[in-house]
């Protein structure tokens, strides 16, 4: 029979393989998508149920020493940031009219 | 009287226990602390802070947030499949999505929603035509897309803050 501690120890494995296996497929998208907005994709895997799985990790990891919330606010901090990001990544590149396989919308400058 | 002294109390609160956690003690000075700050930041802050919206449907925002949380795991599933598989096969597309919300932070939560559920991202919130324009990885049918991201996370957002 699996004791608790055994249970934890699988579960900060398997949050931690979660969390690794999209931060890859994140990376893989960064390098495989053909354009640079379909690039801007891959870092929302990283960012959402990459870190997710880690933070999850790390919250089961330190049950046993205490409750620690700091991984909500990571979460929270990089909900925050990231959307900001990649917005203005977008604009930039709306803006000088980069390479891009779906047609680009006819006013670029449009919400300025 | 609270209202004058705490503008904004859920924020005054979500700041309080953000401080907490961010120490995580709770010790009488680090009390007093997250309840200066939770007191100061909002007054401080306040001309940047005069739009915000009041949250009318705490339920409805409950709801919301269990749902992106669902719909970020599921749509983490699919974009991988597109990622790893052939990506020749792609139909990426720029989407023109009508805004109904009208005040400027719930439509930037509107846009962040979208942007961190893989698949689609916001590139710009136009103000002026009051339209979001968002890049989606891989869609055969945009105007069944828009109205499914307006139906999933735009009401919801109504129903939270009315505007």
């Amino acid at each position: 029979m699996m004791n608790t501690a055994t249970a934890l120890e699988w579960l900060v494995a398997l949050m931690l393989l979660v969390g690794s296996f999209f931060t890859l497929v994140g990376a893989i998208g960064l390098v495989r998508l053909p354009d640079f907005f379909m690039r801007l994709h891959a870092p929302t895997k990283a960012t959402t149920l990459g870190v997710g799985g880690m933070l999850l990790a790390s919250i089961a990891y330190s049950v046993n020493h205490g409750v620690s919330l700091h991984e909500l606010l990571i979460t929270l901090f990089l909900f925050v940031t990231a959307p900001v990001s990649a917005s203005l990544l977008a604009k930039a590149a709306l803006r000088l009219r980069l390479k891009s396989r779906a047609p680009l919308p006819e006013d670029p400058a449009s919400g300025h | 009287m609270i209202r004058r002294w705490l503008p904004y109390p859920l924020l005054s609160a979500a700041l309080f226990a953000g401080w907490l956690m961010l120490t995580g003690d709770l010790s009488a000075g680090h009390l007093l602390l997250a309840a200066v700050l939770g007191a100061a930041i909002p007054r401080i802050s306040a001309p940047f802070l005069e739009h915000l919206p009041r949250v009318r449907s705490p339920s409805a925002a409950l709801r919301l947030l269990l749902r992106v949380t669902w719909d970020i795991v599921i749509a983490n599933v699919a974009v991988s499949r597109l990622v790893l598989g052939p990506t020749g096969r792609l139909a990426p597309v720029f989407l023109h999505v009508p805004l109904a919300l009208s005040n400027p932070q719930s439509t930037a939560l509107f846009a962040s929603i979208i942007t961190m559920t893989p698949g689609t991202v916001s590139a710009v919130i136009d103000t002026e035509n009051r339209e979001l324009l968002v890049h989606a990885l891989d869609c055969r049918d945009p105007d069944a897309l828009i109205a499914e991201i307006k139906e999933r996370y735009e009401k919801p957002l109504l129903e939270i803050f009315g505007c």
